[in-house]
C-alpha cells in the first residue's frame, strides 16, 4: 500500500489534544497534597503523559489503517477480546479500591491493562459490522438477536466481574448504535422498557404508571402478538425481579444506590465520597481555589481524586469557569464526531464513529453526574482526565479510527452544529 | 441500515441536540452547585479543614488594698489533642503514654473531656511542665493531632496564706455547665471554684480568643493558623480591702500548731483586712487539676484543711456572746453598768434544783456589769439572762444579727445556728414552757442552741466598736453598708468598751494579751466546751473577739482556736494581729506555753 497523506480532522484532534493536556494537568494537581500519599499518585501525571504519547503513536497507526481492514479485523478482534474476558476470572487481578473486581490482565506480574477497555472498541467494530451488513435497520425483536448477542456476551462477562460502570457503557453503545442504524424510535423505546421498568420499581406507583403507558404504546405500535406478549411479560418480570436482583447486589453496590437517593444516610462512609465531592465542587465558586490549591483535595477529604473524582478536583481548583471549559471541549468533541458519522463514506464507518461517540458520551455524562450526585457512584472514569493507561490508550486509538473515518468520508459544511 | 442522507441528517440533528442538551443540563447543575449554593459548600469546606482552637484568656488580677498581688497569671503549657473519635483519642493517649508520663486516671479524664466537648481540642495536660513540653516537641511528627500551647496559668504568690479568701480556679465541670449562670461557658474552660475567684467569676473571667488549625481528613494537623486569630481579652482586675502584710502575718501567727480561724475588719466601714483559716493548703496545686495524692492528704488530715474555719466553721460562741446579753440588758433597762445581781458569785448558782457552775470555781464575789464582763462571770450572766427571759434573748439575738449571715462577698459563708423564734425550741425539743428556764441561762452565756461563725462574731463586735452600727464585711472595695443593731447611748457603748478593756487589764481574763505602747486592747474571751470533730474528743475552743485602740477602734479581730484551751490563748493571737496592724508590739510571745 502506497503511502498516502491522511487528511487530519483538526477540530477533532485539537479538542482531544486539549482535553488530554488539560487532563494530565489535573492528574498532576491530584498528586499535590498536604499529606503523604502513595508515590504512584504523586507521579501519576508522568505515567499518564507516557500513555498519552503512546496513544498518539497508536492513533497515528490507526489512522493509517483503512476502514476496510478494520472491518475485516472486527471478527478476529472481537473473538480475541471475548476470549480474554472469558479467561479473566482465572487470570485476572483486582486493583486498588476495587481489589475484588478481577478486571486487570496481568502477565508475568505486569499489569497489561483492562480487557474491558479493548472490548469497548471491538464491540463497536463488531456491532457496526453486523448492523451495516443488513440493508434495512432491525424492524422487530427477532431482527435484533444478532446485535443483542454481539453486545450481550461481553456485557454479561463484564457484569459478572462485576463491573457495573462498564456494563452501563455497553448498554449505551448498544442503544446509540441501534438508533444510528435507523431503528424506529418506538422499537427502541419498547426495547428499553424493561430497563426502565427495573429502575422504576423503586416506587410502585411510578412503575404502575409506566406499565399503563407501555400497554398503550404496545397497542398503538401493534407489534407481532408474541412480541407484545413478550414485552409486557418482560416488564412484569423486571418488576418482580428487581427486589431479587437487589438482594444479589454486593453490599457496597446497594449502599451506593441508597446513598444516591440520600447521601446523608451514611455521611461517614458510603455517603462520604459524594458529599465531599460536592463540597469540593461547590466551594470552587466562579474561579476556583487556584490550580493545585484545592483544600478538599490537599487534605484528603476528596476520595479517588486522581481517577473517579478527578472532575471534582477540576471543579474545586478551577471553578465554574474551568468546568464550563472542560464540558465545552467535550461538547465540541461530541458534535464533531456526530458530524464525522454523518459524513462517513459507508454505513460501517458511520456506525463505528457513532459507537465511539456513544462510549465517550456515556463515560462523560455518568462520571460528571456522579460528582454532583446526579447519578449513583458507578466508578467509571472520565475520558482523557482520569488516571489510567489503558483507557488513555484506547481513547486515542479511537481518535485514530475517527480521523480515518473522517479522512475517508465526505467533506463539506452542513448539518446542525457545523464547526 | 437506513443510510439515506436525509435520514442520517435527521438522526444527526437529534444526536447533536441530545448531546448539547445534556451538556447544558450539566452546566446548569454545576452553576447551581458552584454559584448559587457556593456559600453553603464553602462553609462546609472550611468546617472540614479548620478546627477552632480556643485561646484561654488571662483572668483578672487580684490586688490587696495597697496594690500588692494576691492572684496573677504566669505562663503555663497545655497539651491537647484534636480527636476524630473516642477511639482515636484512646489510641493517641496510649501512644502518648509511651513518650510522657500519663497516668490511667489522667487518660480517663481526657476521655471524659472529649465526651463533653468533642469539637474542641481535648485537654490532656492542663499544666504541663517545660520538660514534658520539650519531650513532646521532639516527637511532634509522631503525634500529628497534638496541640501544645502556652496558656496563662493562675498563680497565687502567697498560696496557702491567701487561700481562705481567694479560693482557686479549675476546669468547669458537668454540673456547673448545666447551671444557668454558666450558660456562655464551654467545657474545658477555667472558672473560679471557691472564694473570690468564684464570687467574682463574672468580673475575673476574660473573653476567650481563638485561632484555627488546618487538619486533614483524618484530623491530623497540617498547619497552624489557617485563618485570622482572635485575640483573647483579659478581664478587669479586682481591688480588695485585704491588707496582704497583715494576712501573711496572720497566717504566720497560726503557724503549724494552731487550728482555727481569724478575721480582721475595719469596724468603721466593714473592710475585711484579713481572713484566715488554719491549716491552709496551696491553691497553686489545684491549678490544672489537683493530684490524687495531694487531695487525699488534705482530705485525710484530721485538722481538716479543706474546711474553712473562718467562714464555714460554726462554733458555740461561749463568753464572747455575753456582750450580746449585756447589750440586751442595757437596752431593756434591766441592768446598768453598775448593777449588781441579787446573788454574788461564789462559784455556782442554784437554779431548778441544780448547781450552775461559774468557770471560776472559787467565785468572783459580787460584781457589777463592768466587772462581770472583765472577769466573764457566768453567775452574773445567768441572773441577767433570767431577768431578760428566753423570749427577749431570742428576739434580741435575732436583732443583733446572730440568726443571719454577715453577708461577706464570699460564697463559703455559713448561716449561723441560732433560734430565730421561740417556737424553735418547741419544734426541736417538744412543746413546754421555755420562758425563764435553763435554756435562757445557757443562751445568756453563749451556750445552748447557738453556733456562730468567726466572721459573724467579728461583725457583731464592729457594732460594739463603733456607735452600735454593724458594718457588712466586704473583701472587695465598695461603698460601706452599715446596719444599726442596738439602741444604746454613746455613753453606754463607751462604758461597754471600757468594760471590755478591763479584759486585758490586770485581773481580766486576757490580761496576758495586752498591747504595749499605750494602746489599749478591748475585747472578750470565750472558752466553749465542745465535743470537737477535729480532735474526736471533748475539748475547749478558745475565742477572743476584740478591737483597738479602745478610744477609737480601727480594727476588730475575731480569733477562734479549735481545742485551743482557754480564751486568753486566742486573745494573744488576736493581740499579735492587732499589734501588727497598729504597729505596736504585744506584751508577750504569742506562742503558747504548752
Amino acid at each position: 500500500m502506497a503511502r498516502q497523506k491522511v487528511n487530519v480532522d483538526w477540530p477533532l484532534v485539537t479538542a482531544a489534544l486539549i482535553l488530554s493536556l488539560y487532563g494530565i494537568a489535573i492528574v498532576y494537581s491530584a498528586g499535590q497534597t498536604d499529606i503523604p500519599i502513595a508515590g504512584y499518585i504523586r507521579n501519576a501525571w508522568k505515567q499518564q503523559l507516557i500513555w498519552f504519547l503512546l496513544g498518539l503513536g497508536g492513533a497515528y497507526a490507526m489512522s493509517r489503517a483503512s476502514i476496510r481492514m478494520l472491518e475485516w479485523m472486527a471478527i478476529p478482534m472481537y473473538a480475541f477480546t471475548t476470549l480474554l474476558l472469558v479467561l479473566l476470572p482465572f487470570i485476572g487481578k483486582g486493583a486498588g479500591t476495587a481489589a475484588s473486581v478481577k478486571s486487570w490482565l496481568v502477565i508475568g506480574g505486569v499489569r497489561l491493562g483492562q480487557p474491558s477497555e479493548l472490548a469497548k472498541l471491538t464491540v463497536v467494530l463488531m456491532l457496526g459490522k453486523i448492523l451495516a451488513s443488513s440493508k434495512d435497520p432491525p424492524k422487530s425483536f427477532v431482527d435484533l438477536w444478532k446485535p443483542a448477542l454481539v453486545v450481550g456476551v461481553p456485557w454479561l462477562l463484564i457484569m459478572a466481574q462485576p463491573d457495573l460502570g462498564t456494563g452501563i457503557v455497553f448498554v449505551g453503545i448498544f442503544f446509540a448504535m441501534l438508533f444510528w442504524s435507523g431503528i424506529s424510535w418506538r422499537l427502541l423505546l419498547l426495547l428499553a422498557s424493561p430497563v426502565v421498568s427495573l429502575i422504576l420499581t423503586v416506587s410502585t406507583k411510578l412503575w404502575g404508571a409506566w406499565f399503563l403507558l407501555l400497554l398503550a404504546l404496545v397497542i398503538w405500535y401493534k407489534p407481532y402478538l408474541w412480541e407484545g406478549v413478550f414485552l409486557v411479560a418482560a416488564n412484569v418480570v423486571m418488576g418482580v425481579l428487581a427486589p431479587i436482583l437487589w438482594e444479589r447486589l454486593e453490599p457496597y453496590q446497594q449502599n451506593r444506590l441508597r446513598v444516591f437517593l440520600d447521601p446523608s444516610v451514611d455521611p461517614r462512609r458510603s455517603g462520604y465520597h459524594v458529599i465531599q465531592s460536592q463540597v469540593a465542587i461547590g466551594s470552587g465558586g466562579w474561579f476556583g481555589k487556584g490550580y493545585t490549591q484545592g483544600t478538599q483535595k490537599r487534605l484528603a477529604f476528596l476520595p479517588e481524586q486522581h481517577t473517579d473524582f478527578i472532575f471534582s478536583v477540576l471543579g474545586e481548583e478551577l471553578g465554574f469557569l474551568g468546568v464550563v471549559v472542560a464540558l465545552m471541549l467535550f461538547l465540541t468533541l461530541f458534535l464533531r464526531i456526530i458530524k464525522i458519522s454523518e459524513r462517513a463514506n459507508d454505513s460501517f464507518s458511520s456506525l463505528v464513529a457513532f459507537g465511539l461517540l456513544a462510549s465517550w458520551f456515556v463515560h462523560v455524562i455518568v462520571n460528571v453526574s456522579m460528582t454532583l450526585n446526579l447519578m449513583p457512584i458507578t466508578g467509571i472514569p472520565l475520558p482523557f482526565f482520569s488516571y489510567g493507561g489503558s483507557f488513555m490508550l484506547a481513547s486515542w486509538l479511537a481518535v485514530g479510527i475517527l480521523v480515518r473515518v473522517a479522512h475517508e468520508g465526505r467533506g463539506g459544511k452542513h448539518g446542525p452544529f457545523a464547526i | 441500515m437506513s443510510f439515506h442522507p436525509n435520514d442520517v441528517a435527521r438522526r444527526s440533528r437529534a444526536a447533536a441536540w441530545m448531546s448539547a442538551g445534556l451538556i447544558v443540563f450539566l452546566v446548569g447543575a454545576f452553576f447551581r452547585t458552584q454559584i448559587l449554593r457556593n456559600q453553603q459548600w464553602v462553609l462546609q469546606s472550611e468546617e472540614n479543614r479548620l478546627r477552632e482552637v480556643p485561646i484561654a484568656a488571662p483572668r483578672g488580677m487580684i490586688f490587696d488594698r495597697k496594690g500588692k498581688i494576691i492572684a496573677e497569671n504566669v505562663v503555663g503549657y497545655t497539651v491537647s489533642v484534636l480527636a476524630q473519635s473516642e477511639d482515636s483519642l484512646r489510641s493517641t493517649l496510649k501512644r502518648l503514654s509511651g513518650t510522657i508520663q500519663l497516668t490511667p486516671p489522667q487518660q480517663e479524664q481526657a476521655v471524659r473531656r472529649y465526651r463533653r466537648a468533642p469539637t474542641r481540642p481535648t485537654a490532656i495536660l492542663n499544666d504541663a511542665s517545660f520538660d514534658v513540653v520539650s519531650v513532646l516537641e521532639e516527637h511532634r511528627v509522631d503525634f500529628p493531632s497534638l496541640i501544645i500551647m502556652s496558656a496563662p496559668k493562675r498563680f497565687y504568690p502567697d498560696g496557702p496564706a491567701v487561700l481562705p479568701f481567694v479560693g482557686f480556679v479549675n476546669e468547669i465541670n458537668e454540673t456547673e455547665l448545666s447551671q444557668p449562670q454558666f450558660s456562655g461557658y464551654k467545657a474545658g474552660q477555667i472558672i473560679g471554684k471557691q472564694g473570690l475567684e468564684k464570687e467574682y467569676e463574672s468580673v475575673l473571667h476574660g473573653r476567650e480568643g481563638s485561632r484555627f488549625v488546618e487538619v486533614d481528613a483524618r484530623g491530623r494537623i497540617v498547619r497552624e493558623q489557617g485563618a485570622q486569630e482572635k485575640k483573647p481579652a483579659q478581664a478587669g482586675s479586682l481591688q480588695t480591702n485585704i491588707d496582704l502584710d497583715l494576712q501573711l502575718y496572720m497566717a504566720n501567727v497560726f503557724a503549724d500548731s494552731l487550728v482555727g480561724g481569724a478575721v480582721a475588719m475595719d469596724p468603721n466601714n466593714g473592710e475585711v483586712l484579713a481572713l484566715y483559716s488554719n491549716p491552709s493548703y496551696d491553691p497553686n496545686k489545684f491549678i490544672g487539676g489537683v493530684s490524687v495524692a495531694y487531695y487525699d492528704s488534705l482530705r485525710n488530715n484530721p485538722k481538716r484543711p479543706l474546711y474553712n474555719k473562718a467562714l464555714q466553721g460554726l462554733y458555740p460562741p461561749g463568753s464572747t456572746w455575753k456582750l450580746a446579753t449585756a447589750v440586751m440588758g442595757l437596752e431593756e433597762g434591766v441592768a446598768t453598768m453598775d448593777t449588781h445581781m441579787p446573788q454574788a458569785c461564789n462559784g455556782y448558782y442554784y437554779f431548778g434544783n441544780r448547781a450552775w457552775h461559774c468557770w471560776e470555781k472559787g467565785g468572783h464575789g459580787s460584781l457589777d456589769l463592768t466587772g462581770a464582763i472583765a472577769k466573764s462571770c457566768d453567775v452574773y450572766f445567768y441572773q441577767l439572762g433570767l431577768k431578760l427571759g428566753l423570749s427577749r434573748l431570742v428576739a434580741g439575738g435575732v436583732q443583733l444579727g446572730f440568726a443571719g449571715k454577715a453577708g461577706i462577698d464570699l460564697p463559703e459563708e455559713m448561716k449561723p445556728r441560732f433560734p430565730d423564734k421561740l417556737q424553735y425550741f418547741d419544734e426541736k425539743y417538744g412543746p413546754r414552757n421555755w420562758s425563764g428556764g435553763s435554756m435562757a441561762m445557757n443562751i445568756s452565756i453563749g451556750q445552748g442552741d447557738n453556733s456562730q461563725s468567726i466572721l459573724n462574731m467579728a461583725r457583731f463586735y464592729t457594732a460594739l466598736a463603733t456607735d452600735g452600727t454593724a458594718a457588712k464585711p466586704e473583701i472587695v472595695r465598695r461603698r460601706p453598708e452599715r446596719t444599726k443593731l442596738m439602741t444604746l447611748t454613746p455613753k453606754q457603748l463607751d462604758d461597754l468598751r471600757q468594760a471590755m478593756a478591763g479584759v486585758t487589764q490586770a485581773g481580766g481574763t486576757a490580761a496576758s494579751a495586752a498591747l504595749s505602747g499605750g494602746v489599749t486592747l478591748a475585747g472578750k474571751t470565750g472558752t466553749a466546751q465542745v465535743y470537737a470533730l477535729t480532735a474526736s474528743k471533748q475539748c475547749d475552743h478558745a475565742w477572743f473577739v476584740g478591737f483597738a485602740p479602745v478610744e477609737k477602734p480601727r480594727i476588730v479581730v475575731a480569733v477562734m482556736l479549735e481545742c485551743g484551751g482557754h480564751g486568753y490563748l486566742a486573745a494573744r493571737v488576736a493581740s499579735a494581729i492587732i499589734g501588727k496592724y497598729l504597729g505596736v508590739p504585744t506584751m508577750l510571745n504569742i506562742q503558747t506555753e504548752g
